[in-house]
């Protein structure tokens, strides 16, 4: 007699999952796990890599300074790296959501094939490597490029835009923008713009209809581009080395300069801890606020 | 009265400023990549500077060998990760149907942490774990690496054609006798074929874009194209850049019109 | 063995006359000695089959130049670049181990043959061997002999101004007014040997004294560079961006300096009152190269002065190969900022092997400099 199944589609035995769990606790478990080990051990003498002696250096660095007279301070280096990299992320977060809210509206009250259109244009750069994007963008923001044209047709001799913390934030919010505009979309397809008018039949302001009927009802998707916007922002590399002069602003490129230059992988893997640590703490962070909202937000 | 009147003639669905403010923002997006395709025709060694038209530098990137290495690179990668990560998506969003709470706990944590957790602090990760177990630098470590950060991105339309799937035909099928692996080739797996085909898209997609991870584990000879294309844009900036990456712009059209006519076809 | 000591004999007067490393640059070399390696060129292979695996800095290495080596020899170059010597031992290190010939500069040539990562491979006996400049052949710290290492280009950091687009060029004479100058469009190496070092020079620290321990040093170097906030920190040679007009002012190599002279005439190149850094790339085999005899095969292909020579054309660099100036174009052999003047070779000094505490001093001041930036 052969085995009645029931319940869920798809389900078989649970056993299948496990090649795929061991081959990720392998290539992601285990480097996070080595990277926790090397941040507690001692760098290697000369050249790459570490010597298997425990030490906290590492963590020490992070915030005591050993001065060049000889003094001890308060190390504020890495502690403004990482506020840096905080500030660039929470503006480009806010500029991607007051940017996002209303083509993510505007998008879900177009008809629907004006709709497919546009849902379209917006995934598409999503399969454009971030790479070419980025650098499409410094082309555009560069002091010879159309902004620097425009600036210098308005008169505007000294103004310069590339190299600098801003730059590096246009970037983030330009390659970030697609992950904020669908979950929204997503969010706002699904409004019944029956009710905004029938708010407003009611003699609400349109602001209020906005912040009291529709704000509500698309805070999910909100909330899930702010995780889908902010986290990957804190850790990004790539904008702040080619839009921010290669002054090595966010905690990523400090990252890589233990890895490379300064030669201090007990350092980088610190960092990285915390890194981790940080993006641990947004995520049980962003998870708190859409309970308290009892929104449903899926963060995968 | 009046007053009504003249509301009921505002359209709730042109908030002021949606309008001006979408144009813009599509304005910002596609900017950046037409100037890219415009500069790629042009005749200066300065990237920035237009001189005239020319398709010089598409005659230097068809005769650049180091590039066409680089693209090969990619695309072998590509390739490899792109057959692993859905092999081993599949196998996951099954049998994770029926995964014990704390077991699909620990998976999803691993599932999802390629997702959250920075690229640079797992190819930094990585790099540490192949030099402590000898995996020499190159297209093997790439591959399993990219295969890594691939499966939750070739899991995620899997597992959400799962929750959509009606479960009479499982259940009809099993009334009429059909065992679990029937099921699973003859049922299961024909309805995930379109989430699968878009998974793998999806993964394949991922790892032809990765550069973090690339440029840190890459070894003799696995130079792939980002990797490439960003030392060039770090040393010579010649429009020979633009002319690469209107290619590979074609290229990534290519393959998302051809998924979009299949999937209609299959429609 | 015996042949080396032969040859370290017969141009024991070539080195007791070249006081510095390199002092001879492209004029004065053709006094060097006659060959004396025929002897090894015999059973020395011109020709191979398969691969060499190059693993070489960004823009470096003339494209048409492996393509003439692959139709002559049949060996196929795979190349692959890097952007700093520490990612090359970064790379080496963490086991790749495919490399044939890779690039790294003199002090790094120094390290990697204290951590076992190159092969002897004697490139002094090979019948191109004795092409290798008597100065570039034993008067050297981090290879004397050249048991490991074949000569590739050299060159000076200073730095580079373009007068036309920036009139107060003329003021920069020294390192302390770079630093000081406080110009619109000027940039910076990333590069913490070259900025730091030179920071030290403009705060009075003497040229052989350059891996000092001593903090205070390195605080004044720190205060000094602390007001020094570049447009762009960039670890290539910006030869685009100056030659784009959107960076006029920078720390530069001398040949990527020689690139930029060839677009923009008005670039000039700075020798640093307080002196500045000579650098040697070489050629070297790792260990664990799967093609050791094409690599052989590849560096003394390289050390032929007519490829040595076509090398320094593409690279604006001069080059450690006897007889290459033949083959060097003449805005190359008459351009200042390669050929050393006269009057400018006691400024010139090695890029100091610094020990793991100088160093970590090193590291210190320049993260803390980035630190700075905003």
């Amino acid at each position: 007699m052969s085995k009645i199944v029931r319940g869920r589609p798809g389900q078989t035995s649970p056993w299948l999952a496990i090649p795929t769990i061991a081959y990720l606790f392998l290539t992601i478990g285990i480097p996070l796990f080595i990277t926790v080990v090397y941040s507690f051990l001692q760098r290697a003498k000369i050249g790459m890599g570490v010597t298997w002696h425990f030490s906290p250096k590492a963590y020490k660095d992070l915030f005591i300074l050993e001065n060049l007279d000889g003094t001890t301070t308060f190390d504020t280096r890495y502690v403004k790296v990482l506020w840096h990299s905080f500030q660039y992320s929470a503006v480009t977060t806010v500029a991607t959501v007051v940017l996002s809210i209303p083509i993510a509206m505007w998008i879900a009250t177009r008809n629907e094939s004006t709709r497919n259109i546009l849902v379209a244009a917006v995934t598409l750069p999503f399969w454009i490597s971030i790479l070419i994007r980025t650098y499409g963008l410094r082309q555009i923001i560069d002091d010879n490029g159309p902004i620097g044209w425009i600036a210098h047709k308005l008169g505007y001799e000294n103004f310069h835009i590339i190299y600098t913390p801003i730059a590096t934030m246009i970037g983030l919010t330009y390659v970030f923008l697609p992950f904020m505009i669908l979950p929204i979309y997503a969010s706002a397809e699904r409004f019944d713009f029956r009710l905004a008018e029938a708010a407003y039949d009611l003699g609400a302001k349109r602001w209020t209809v906005f912040r009291r009927i529709v704000f509500p009802s698309i805070r999910p998707g909100v909330i899930a581009g702010i995780a889908l916007v902010f986290i990957p922002a804190l850790g990004s590399f790539l904008q702040s080395d080619m839009l921010g002069g290669g002054k090595t602003n966010m905690i990523a490129n400090v990252i890589a300069l233990n890895f490379t230059q300064a030669r201090n992988w007990p350092f980088g893997c610190a960092l990285s801890v915390l890194l981790i640590l940080l993006t641990l703490l947004l995520v049980q962070a962003i998870r708190l606020i859409s309970k308290k909202f009892g929104d449903q937000v899926s963060l995968v | 009265m009046s007053s009504v009147k003249t509301r009921k003639l505002v359209n709730l669905r042109n908030f002021p400023t949606f309008r001006p403010v979408s144009w813009f923002v599509l304005f910002f997006l596609y900017i950046p990549l037409v100037h890219v395709i415009v500069y790629s025709f042009n005749s200066s060694r300065i990237a920035t500077i237009w001189e005239h038209f020319s398709t010089k530098w598409y005659f230097k990137t068809f005769h650049n060998d180091d590039m066409q290495r680089a693209l090969k690179n990619s695309l072998k990668i590509g390739f490899a990760a792109t057959i692993l990560s859905t092999v081993l998506a599949v196998l996951a969003a099954l049998g994770l149907v029926r995964m014990r709470r704390l077991g699909s706990a620990f998976a999803w944590s691993l599932i999802g942490a390629p997702l959250i957790i920075a690229e640079i602090v797992l190819a930094v990760g990585t790099l540490g774990f192949f030099m402590a177990v000898h995996i020499p630098l190159g297209i093997f470590g790439m591959v399993l690496a990219h295969t890594a950060f691939c499966i939750p991105f070739a899991l995620l339309p899997i597992r959400a054609r799962l929750g959509q799937l009606d479960v009479a035909p499982f259940e009809a099928a099993a009334d009429l006798g059909a065992n679990e692996r029937q099921i699973l080739r003859r049922i299961t797996l024909p309805l995930l074929s379109p989430a699968i085909v878009s998974g793998a898209l999806l993964a394949f997609a991922i790892s032809i874009d990765d550069f973090i991870t690339s440029f840190f584990i890459s070894g003799p000879g696995s130079t792939t194209l980002p990797v490439y294309i960003f030392g060039m844009i770090r040393s010579t900036v010649t429009p020979e850049v633009d002319a690469i990456s209107t290619l590979l712009l074609l290229f990534s059209g290519i393959v998302l019109i051809s998924s979009y006519v299949l999937n209609r076809r299959r429609r | 063995m015996g042949n080396i000591k032969r040859r370290r004999a017969s141009y024991a007067a070539a080195i007791a006359a070249a006081t510095a490393l390199l002092l001879t640059a492209c004029g004065g070399s053709s006094t060097s000695g006659t060959p004396t390696a025929a002897d090894t060129s015999a059973a020395f292979p011109t020709s191979g089959s398969g691969e060499v695996h190059l693993y070489n800095w960004t823009d470096y290495i003339d494209p048409e130049q492996l393509t003439a080596f692959t139709a002559e020899t049949g060996i196929k170059v795979i190349l692959d670049t890097f952007d700093s010597n520490e990612t090359l031992l970064a790379k080496l290190q963490s086991g790749a181990t495919g490399y044939d010939v890779v690039v790294p500069s003199d002090y790094m040539v120094a390290q990697m043959i204290e951590l076992n990562l190159l092969q002897k491979v004697e490139p002094a006996t090979f019948p191109n061997g004795k092409n290798i400049k008597p100065n570039l052949l034993n008067d050297i710290y981090w290879d004397a002999g050249r048991h490991y290492s074949a000569p590739w280009m050299y060159g000076t950091t200073g730095i580079a101004c373009n007068t036309t687009a920036e009139p107060k060029c003329a003021n920069i004479k020294s390192w302390h007014d770079y630093f000081t100058a406080g110009l619109p469009k000027m940039d910076s190496l990333k590069d913490q040997v070259e900025v730091v070092s030179a920071a030290l020079r403009a705060t009075g620290v003497a040229p052989a004294d350059l891996c000092t321990t001593d903090k205070s040093k390195y605080a004044a170097a720190a205060d000094l560079l602390k007001g020094f906030k570049p447009a762009v920190i960039d670890s290539d040679s910006g030869i685009e961006r100056v030659i784009a007009g959107t960076s006029n002012v920078r720390h530069a190599w001398n040949g990527s300096t020689h690139r930029m002279k060839d677009k923009v005439p008005g670039v000039e190149y700075i020798y640093p009152s307080e002196g500045l850094n000579l650098w040697a790339d070489n050629l070297v085999v790792p260990v664990g190269a799967p093609n050791l005899d094409n690599a052989k095969i590849f560096i003394n292909w390289m050390m032929d002065p007519a490829h040595a020579g076509a090398e320094s054309n593409f690279s604006g660099y001069d080059n450690g190969i006897t007889g290459s100036d033949a083959f060097m174009s003449d805005s190359l052999k008459s351009d200042p900022a390669v050929v050393v003047p006269a009057d400018k070779t006691a400024l010139i000094s090695a890029v100091p092997p610094c020990g793991q505490d100088a160093r970590d001093l090193y590291t210190q001041v320049f993260t803390t400099w980035l630190g700075e930036q905003n």
